[in-house]
């Protein structure tokens, strides 16, 4: 377990720097936030105490050294407070989150385990069939990987939700229901989920498809594959252990691929106008929702880190050379 | 946009282009072979086109991206007069799609330069130094690769404010920093598996100091490596300008881009109206220069891993038998890089078939 304990300690390292720098960021950027933010409350004269609190709010104009500020601040986010919405005032930025983290977790943690099973999937059978007619699945998935995800919804909006009416085009439930227990309610929201889900799994799939190809193919060329083929294993058999193998890498390529799953899933949100983190993050740029944005930014990154937690205990559990030296 | 975690071409995977041999690599110019593969043609034909299209683009524009009529309260599908209809406010699709090239492949190319001599600096110097600098540069890499890049893009943008958009190079260097980690850590363990081969333990031996066994010895034989991260940081930077354009974070209409005229067409609805002309065009040139990008790096991982090649053997050689002879044949030259192997002219080419294979996959 001691890989384990070395991550948590990288996780915990990095889980410090984004606080850092959701500290420093807007301290250190030219310009005063304060000023941008009152150039933005237009007919209004803000009174001192508005100002004041804005002051405070950014650590402006304050008296209090830096290092007393830092402290401060951790303060703040040890116990769950985000600061004031400045969009929704006088919601706090936690209670917003709290709020619309659930849709986001559920979407893109059920679209990216779909993907990654399907993606692993087909890549190894690509890799195995290499010289038949998959090959020309390649180009179709380089397009796949390349494309933006909120182009990718849109499209999907416009072909299963408008053109053929298979699927509604936005929200996560019924604007009818109360959130409850119920089947109709559950199975609403998973109606309202199935299209922004499938959008996410075929723009990542691809990446999972390609890198688990590319790996499977070295793979085959393994001694121990020649020789399961040689024992006369049935085919599934070896076609199992080659790619038990070539799947460790797309594991520990997790860290790099959960991240542009997760910008994307945003955006995709965007476009279904799903309540989810995604939708917060655009009302938050076009509001300048400054709180809400650094917010945003620490949530996403803990959720992130803690994706990259799970990936790493599979991988201890998948490779046993990692379980030896302990 | 989705990116592959590709394979990664550690000391693990083995292959590399002439790195037993580095010195016959140096005293004869090596032939670039790359041009071969229809994957490599491919990308570099559409690149060349978007190249194109950028440069010449603003000036065969019919309208001006800016221009608005008044003629219609929707957005009008094509005609003779906007090929590719007009937005909500009777502005020039096609004009857009025209003008809106430029500034997102500059800023792509600005992040793609910074970013890869970032990740050369680190990743070399990580590689080649070990120990504790080593350490403390993959530990930085590492962070920076977890650390989700848009929402930190976000809040640096976001208080940078209206003035930090408009700054091309300013977007560039920013996108950079989120994006040069990946690059080292590849660099990184290359140059970890490069560092110990006899022909740089022996420049070391005759005493030629570390820059120049870094500069002469070890950087030649990244190159590859060093251009399939920086396609992967031009893609990236595609991505992510688009994606921040789309949140609205750049400014119009000075900085129009095809990421922005999918935040038009998304803040008015015109998935859901069926204004197609709208957002398909941009979104797919987005998606097209992106394939374009991959497809090279495609061509690129082929030809620092040939066995990825193999997948066009059957069909030229005519027999799926013969296929998979050749391949059998391979098992005994796994770790020969057969293709690279020949580009360096070193020693006897194995006969495998992937010598022959650079063909359509």
């Amino acid at each position: 377990m001691r890989v384990i304990a070395r991550r948590l300690f990288f996780y915990a390292v990095t889980a410090a720097i984004a606080v850092t720098i959701d500290f420093f960021i807007p301290r250190l950027i030219p310009g005063n936030p304060v000023q941008a933010i009152l150039s933005k409350i237009q007919g209004q004269l803000p009174s001192k105490a508005t100002i004041h609190a804005l002051d405070l709010q950014f650590g402006v104009n304050t008296t209090a050294s830096l290092w007393s500020q830092y402290t401060h601040y951790w303060n703040n986010v040890l116990h769950g407070n985000l600061g004031v919405s400045t969009m929704s005032y006088p919601d706090s930025v936690g209670s917003l989150i709290r709020a619309a983290l659930p849709y986001t977790l559920g979407l893109v943690g059920v679209a990216t385990l779909i993907s990654f099973v399907l993606g692993t999937a087909i890549g190894a059978i690509v890799a195995w069939k290499r010289g038949s007619w998959l090959d020309n699945l390649l180009p179709v998935v380089t397009f796949f990987q390349a494309a933006p995800y909120f182009f990718l919804a849109f499209v999907a909006v416009n072909l299963f939700a408008i053109k053929l009416g298979w699927f509604p085009s936005e929200r996560a439930s019924n604007v009818a229901d109360f959130p409850a227990f119920t089947w109709t309610y559950i199975s609403d929201v998973l109606y309202h989920a199935i299209l922004p889900a499938l959008t996410i799994v075929i723009a990542s799939a691809a990446g999972w498809i390609v890198g688990m190809r590319n790996v499977m193919v070295t793979t085959m060329d393994e001694d121990y594959v020649l020789i399961a083929a040689a024992k006369g294993l049935s085919k599934r058999r070896v076609i199992w252990y080659a790619a038990r193998n070539a799947i460790l890498p797309s594991v520990s390529g997790f860290s790099l691929a959960i991240g542009f799953i997760v910008s994307g899933s945003l955006l995709t949100e965007i476009v279904f106008s799903y309540p989810g983190l995604g939708n917060l993050l655009l009302q938050a740029v076009s509001n300048n929702d400054y709180q809400l944005m650094q917010g945003l930014f620490l949530i996403i990154t803990f959720a992130v880190l803690a994706a990259n937690l799970i990936a790493d205990f599979v991988y201890v559990f998948l490779d046993p050379r990692t379980r030896q030296e302990a | 946009m989705a990116l592959g975690i590709g394979t990664e071409p550690t000391a693990g995977s083995g292959a590399m282009p002439g790195g037993s041999l580095p010195g016959t690599a140096r005293s004869r110019p090596r032939a670039v072979r790359l041009p071969r593969s229809p994957k490599i043609l491919a990308g570099l034909a559409m690149l060349a086109f978007f190249l194109l299209w950028s440069i010449i683009g603003p000036f065969v524009a019919p309208y001006s991206p800016n221009n608005i009529g008044l003629n219609s309260p929707v957005p009008l599908p094509p005609s003779a007069a906007h090929w590719l209809g007009t937005t909500n406010i009777q502005q020039d699709v096609f004009s857009q799609l025209l003008v809106g090239g430029g500034a997102m492949l500059l800023v792509a190319v600005v992040a793609g330069v910074i970013a890869t001599a970032l990740s050369v600096i680190v990743g070399v110097t990580a590689g080649y130094l070990g120990g504790l600098a080593d350490d403390l540069l993959s530990m930085l890499a590492n962070i920076f690769l977890v650390m989700p890049a848009l929402p930190l893009l976000v809040i640096l943008f976001g208080f940078l404010g209206k003035s930090g958009s408009n700054d091309v190079f300013l977007i560039g260097f920013i996108i950079s920093i989120t994006g040069w980690a990946w690059g080292a850590r590849v660099l990184r363990a290359q140059t970890l598996s490069l560092r110990n081969r006899d022909y740089v333990d022996s420049a070391r031996i005759i005493g030629e100091r570390a820059w120049r066994i870094i500069f002469a010895e070890i950087l030649p034989n990244l190159t590859p490596i060093v251009a399939s991260s920086f396609l992967f940081t031009v893609l990236y930077a595609v991505g992510t300008y688009s994606a921040m354009a789309f949140l609205g974070m750049v400014t119009l209409p000075p900085n129009w881009s095809w990421g922005s005229m999918l935040f038009q067409a998304a803040t008015n609805n015109a998935e859901l109206s069926g204004y197609w002309w709208w957002y398909i065009p941009p979104g797919l040139l987005i998606a097209l220069l992106g394939t374009s990008l991959v497809l090279l790096n495609f061509g690129i991982d082929e030809f620092i891993n040939p066995r990825l090649r193999a997948a066009g053997l059957s069909r030229r050689t005519g027999s799926r038998r013969q296929a998979r002879a050749l391949r059998s044949q391979q098992f005994a030259l796994t770790p020969v890089l057969i293709e690279a192997a020949g580009a360096a002219a070193t020693g006897p080419a194995p006969t495998g078939g992937s010598v022959r294979a650079g063909g359509p996959a």
